[in-house]
């Protein structure tokens, strides 16, 4: 038996009665200090804010101030009746606090501040899937409104804030689409660990998180906001009070991504388990923490330039402003150092989970291990380089766009890596197309089209036409949503039979695979074609001759909205109604996140084990053997 | 039962496959693809999106095939718990996959700074542009506000006009600048793009190469009416554009009295806030 | 199996509900725009037979926009009442005289080109009785402007040291203001949107966001039928 000083053993859940439950540091305090932090802040901001009147909830009357006070204040109100100020204020009054919390309170944990690793990735799956079914519905909306080429169905102002909403949410929240639910859950346990190195943290991220997306969904209270994700410079300025729910949502974005990345540093550094070197750690981890030091290198960037603007739009300072001496550009700079990475950030856990799932499905050990580590860190290094790129036309540092150009075209390089691991692990394999396989090989393709599509746009030359144009956005669509979102769901597919011990029904997962692949394809393929006849991104209005490609997109697109519709069925069939009993390790794969129990014990490990190979002793030395089919010769 | 040669038949496949399709590319896909001719800049980016599309090709084939041909040969057997080969790596094809990929990328890169320092490739340049063509130039201001672009011709006594109309095979000097937020000037078919930055003087050249009508959009949003910042632009002969310009100075005359002296960059006092 | 049927039912049912009631509120929000008013037809001797009377205030007021009291905004007068509307229909291939009954102030153009008339009928405008082609710049306080129909009227703003000054909407004729005519020849059918190049929204940066963007207060859509 293990003597860590965390390790406890599973007391059975008491359940108390109703109204002591509702007492005491939980959801609904967080909910009620949160609305009275919200309008404590909306107060305070009103008195300080000289000439404005003293008007509550109708008054819409710009305040600025107020607004912002208000959520901060709404924030930390949320955090504390979570009960994230017990531990430093118990620590304050010498008392000595738990380094752990509710973590043995049955299903009223996932409802609140817990300290488990499993119960924070569960959280952050489900709440994550929340804003990206939001996200996706303003998708939805988008479409419906580009079925017509003038604005018909939705105000042009509403548009720009539903285009905002979804890139904000979707570059926001999905920063964390993988890091949050499965790096949470898995690399603690990938690596041996008992817990994260920061449980406390950990639990504040997802919460940070929550918090951020509710803001951004409440810019439609305050008008919602014209910039898009982006929001540049001087128009942020310019906008309503809905930019500053965009400004405090990216900023708590930042702060969570920051602290989740510096917390899986510090847990794969210094908790691996006795005999994982580094050159057997699962190639997933290793994804995990090139993200990681992404996460911590590039938010800070994003924090301090939104604080930036919010002075600038509260107390008229001129950081962005050339009336004052200031200049968009900065603005446009120091959003892209952030937002270069950013773009990476959402990739390269994708690249860990393609290669980490392939050698299980093609029951080959993962073909250059190596080569693929030095890919991803090669990415993660180069992403620091290339931000200018997004500035090709905008005349700023001209004379250097052929050195933007070498290092965007030179990122291709290490990317490539990825694609010659894949192609090596598929040499010869004995395949077997399971739903997460389906959706590997999925992203493969779908990835390929992304990169070479960047290919036009890293060369200035072709990037003066294709710049804010819909070719653009098919480009990191194929990318992100091709990349980061198809991984996601093979992911998922993969690992939910271990977080829940149930499985998905495999017919609808295979029909969700085709309809959205298919479906995927057919919407951002001709969006390519889209932007090369010169239709510009986030636009209301559109030349009346592209009309017909742009009802065959939107088309398309309520095809891909009906395939998660699928997904969501499923998974509330399969995992709530029907509750299908998955198998111990269904896809006999030998990583170390099957050989624990099911469901995994809140201490993972009774003994930490001692690792002598990497999880990917798969094969045979000479490409046969192995037990025969089944079926074989009958 | 004898494993055919797998990779031999893959290469033969690829290269067969490649040796069509990039030519087919170059023929077929070449011509049509944005923004024509309009231009000579815009024939610089046809060529140039013909290079990068005939690069790509193979390289999309040569992953395409590869996962068609290892779905359907290499699978496992139905019900089957067969094991792959152990094989965990090749030195040599690591290399040469890093060298090779090498050499395409870094040549890519030198050949997109070759075509931009040809003509600025109709780019944004900036205030002092690196590149500048040489000849007689014309000068045209494009001035970008929320939501419409003017222009103003500073060598013909600063008229300022609403629609843009350019003399053909005339190298033309735009200064794109903006009077609030950034803006993006666009003239698709000329195969310009250059941001509209407040306080900046934003140079691209062009010369239209034939008669023609083309289209003008702002490729960077600029608020509520950025999709309807959308306006036609024409190339006509010297001869049409000397009578269309004397036309306009008349027919302005009122407007161009009211306005400030041509310069670089115009900064009217900001409406801050605070007011 | 009956307890599998409920649950199903009840998680379907819950989900269903607040799903529908999310997207209603959504979509309403969405796809507000403003009420479309019809320009009042009357047979003149002039030949004019399609008019549209406007006025632009300061501050909206609290009866017109709630939400937003103090913004800047146009009013549009249908059958003798004045309606918070920037969404009027006119007929195609056809003349429309406007009349704006101006009660804002000036805040100056950031760009004087845009203080001539383009686009109206013999490319004037009639301020208060005196008919022009351009107005000063300084003193403009809103275009009328439909840039896809090449149309644009700068409208001068009143006095700072007029008496009687209009505080919110609706304002009435005793109140100091300035009455600009014109009139636009319409051509095909479309919906054409307008707007104002005045940097006119107080508060905001370069005078330009809030009521400049905001759909029903200083932009609007031309209907042409």
């Amino acid at each position: 038996m293990s003597t860590t000083i965390e390790s406890h053993s599973q007391p059975a859940p008491v359940r108390r009665p109703l109204l002591r439950r509702l007492v005491g540091f939980n959801l609904l305090t967080a909910v009620l200090l949160g609305v009275a932090g919200y309008y404590l802040g909306w107060f305070i901001g009103h008195q300080v804010s000289s000439g404005k009147s003293f008007k509550f909830i109708s008054a819409t009357d710009e305040n600025d101030v107020a607004l912002l006070l208000a959520y901060l204040f709404g924030v930390v109100g949320f955090l504390i009746g979570l009960g994230f100020a017990n531990y430093p204020v118990s620590r304050l009054l010498g008392k000595h606090a738990s380094l752990r919390e509710k973590e043995d309170e049955g299903i009223g944990r996932y409802f609140g501040l817990c300290t488990d690793h499993k119960v924070v990735g569960m959280q952050y799956l489900v709440g994550i899937g929340l804003f990206f079914f939001i996200a996706g519905l303003n998708a939805m909306l988008i479409r419906t409104e580009l079925l017509h080429s003038t604005p018909t169905t939705i105000a042009p102002n509403q548009y720009l804030s539903l285009v905002g909403m979804h890139g904000a949410m979707m570059m926001g929240v999905m920063t964390s689409g993988v890091l949050g639910p499965f790096a949470n859950y898995f690399v603690p346990i990938m690596i041996g660990a008992r817990r994260m190195a920061f449980p406390r943290i950990e639990a504040l991220t997802f919460w940070l998180l929550m918090a951020a997306g509710f803001i951004l969904t409440s810019t439609i209270f305050f008008g919602g906001f014209p910039t898009g994700w982006t929001g540049y410079e001087p128009l942020n300025d310019q906008a309503v009070m809905g930019m500053d729910s965009y400004i405090v949502f990216f900023a708590l974005v930042g702060i969570s991504m920051c602290l989740l990345g510096l917390n899986m540093i510090a847990t794969i550094i210094t908790m691996r388990a006795p005999g994982l070197t580094w050159s057997r750690l699962p190639i997933f981890v290793w994804s995990v923490l090139a993200t990681s030091v992404l996460m911590v290198l590039a938010a800070p960037m994003l924090i301090a330039t939104l604080a930036m603007a919010a002075l600038d739009r509260t107390i008229s300072t001129s950081f962005f402003m050339p009336g004052g001496g200031g200049s968009p550009y900065l603005f446009e700079n120091l959003f892209w150092f952030f937002g270069h990475p950013e773009v990476y950030i959402l990739a390269l856990p994708g690249f860990g989970i393609v290669l980490e799932l392939l050698p299980v499905f093609t029951r080959k050990p993962l073909w250059g291990y190596r080569l693929a580590v030095s890919g991803m860190l090669g990415v993660a290094l180069l992403s620091f380089f290339v931000w200018q790129h997004h500035l090709f036309v905008s005349g700023i540092n001209a004379d250097l766009r052929p050195f933007y150009m070498l290092s965007t075209e030179i990122i291709s390089i290490p990317t490539g890596f990825i694609f010659l691991c894949v192609m090596g692990t598929l040499w010869k394999a004995r395949s077997s197309f399971t739903v997460p396989m389906l959706f590997c090989l999925g992203w493969t393709f779908n990835f390929l089209i992304g990169g070479l599509s960047g290919v036009f746009l890293s060369d200035t030359p072709s990037d003066t036409d294709t710049h804010g144009s819909f070719f653009v956005m098919a480009h990191f669509h194929y990318t992100i949503m091709g990349g980061l979102i198809f991984t996601f769901f093979a992911a998922i597919y993969y690992w939910v039979p271990k977080m829940t011990g149930l499985r998905f029904n495999e017919r609808l997962a295979k029909a969700h695979f085709w309809l959205m692949f298919v479906a995927f394809n057919s919407t951002f393929m001709p969006l390519f074609v889209l932007g090369m006849k010169g239709m510009p991104r986030r636009v209301s209005s559109y030349a009346p001759n592209l009309h017909g490609l742009n009802v065959w997109v939107s088309i398309s697109a309520f095809v891909l909205g009906f395939s998660m519709l699928i997904f969501l069925f499923n998974a509330v069939y399969s995992l709530i109604v029907v509750r299908l009993p998955a198998a111990a390790n269904p896809w006999r794969s030998k990583s170390l996140e099957w050989q624990v129990p099911t469901p995994v014990p809140v201490n993972n490990f009774e003994q930490i084990p001692v690792i002598d190979s990497d999880p990917y002793d798969y094969g045979t030395p000479l490409g046969i053997g192995g037990t025969e089919p089944a079926t074989a010769g009958a | 039962m004898a494993e055919p040669n797998h990779a031999r038949r893959f290469t033969v496949l690829w290269v067969v496959a490649s040796l069509i399709a990039t030519p087919l590319v170059i023929v077929l896909l070449g011509p049509i693809l944005p923004p024509g001719n309009g231009s000579q800049q815009a024939s610089g980016h046809v060529t140039d999106n013909t290079v990068l599309l005939a690069m790509a090709t193979p390289v999309l084939l040569l992953v395409v095939i590869y996962l068609i041909y290892a779905i359907i040969v290499f699978r496992q057997p139905k019900g089957g718990v067969l094991e792959g080969p152990a094989v965990r790596g090749n030195q040599r094809l690591q290399t040469w996959w890093i060298v090779v990929t090498s050499i395409l990328v870094v040549s890519l890169a030198v050949y997109g700074t070759v075509r931009l320092e040809e003509d600025g490739a109709g780019s944004g340049g900036g205030p002092s542009p690196v590149v500048v063509p040489s000849g007689k130039k014309l000068k045209v201001q494009v001035i970008a506000q929320q939501w419409e672009f003017t222009y103003r011709f500073p060598e013909y006594g600063g008229v300022e006009v609403p629609h843009l109309e350019l003399p053909v095979n005339q190298l033309v000097e735009l200064h794109v600048t903006s009077l609030d937020v950034i803006h993006s000037f666009w003239a698709y078919q000329l195969g310009v793009k250059a941001d509209a930055n407040p306080n900046v003087d934003n140079v691209v050249y062009v010369k239209p190469t034939h008669e023609q009508t083309f289209e003008v959009r702002c490729a960077e949003l600029c608020g509520i009416w950025h999709g309807a910042m959308f306006d036609h632009g024409h190339v006509v002969s010297q001869e049409a554009f000397n009578t269309w310009i004397a036309e306009q100075q008349t027919k302005y005359a009122a407007a161009t009295k009211a306005l400030p002296p041509y310069s670089k960059t115009y900064l009217p006092e900001p409406t801050r806030r605070a007011e | 199996m009956s307890l599998l049927v409920k649950k199903v039912l009840g998680i379907g049912t819950a989900v269903i509900v607040v799903g529908v009631l999310i997207g209603l509120y959504v979509a309403s929000w969405a796809t507000s725009f403003p009420e479309t008013v019809a320009a009042s037809g009357s047979a003149t001797t002039t030949g004019v037979s399609t008019r549209l009377t406007l006025q632009t205030v300061a501050a909206v007021g609290a009866k017109y926009s709630p939400a937003h009291p103090d913004w800047v905004s146009y009013l549009v007068q249908s059958h003798g009442k004045w309606i918070h509307s920037t969404d009027y229909k006119v007929p195609a291939n056809s003349d429309v005289q406007i009349t704006v009954l101006q009660y804002d102030g000036d805040s100056g153009l950031r760009n004087p080109f845009l203080s001539q008339v383009q686009g109206t009928v013999g490319a004037t405008e009639t301020i208060d009785g005196k008919t022009v082609n351009a107005i000063n710049p300084e003193e403009a306080s809103h275009t009328f402007a439909v840039p896809e129909m090449g149309i644009l009227v700068p409208l001068p703003g009143v006095a700072e040291e007029a008496k009687d000054q209009c505080e919110f909407a609706p304002c009435t004729m005793a109140e100091a203001h300035r009455t600009i005519t014109f009139t636009i020849h319409t051509h095909n059918k479309g919906r054409y949107h307008w707007q104002c190049f005045v940097p006119c929204a107080a508060g905001f940066l370069t005078g330009g966001g809030g009521p400049m963007q905001t759909l029903g207060y200083m932009d609007g859509y031309l209907e042409v039928v």
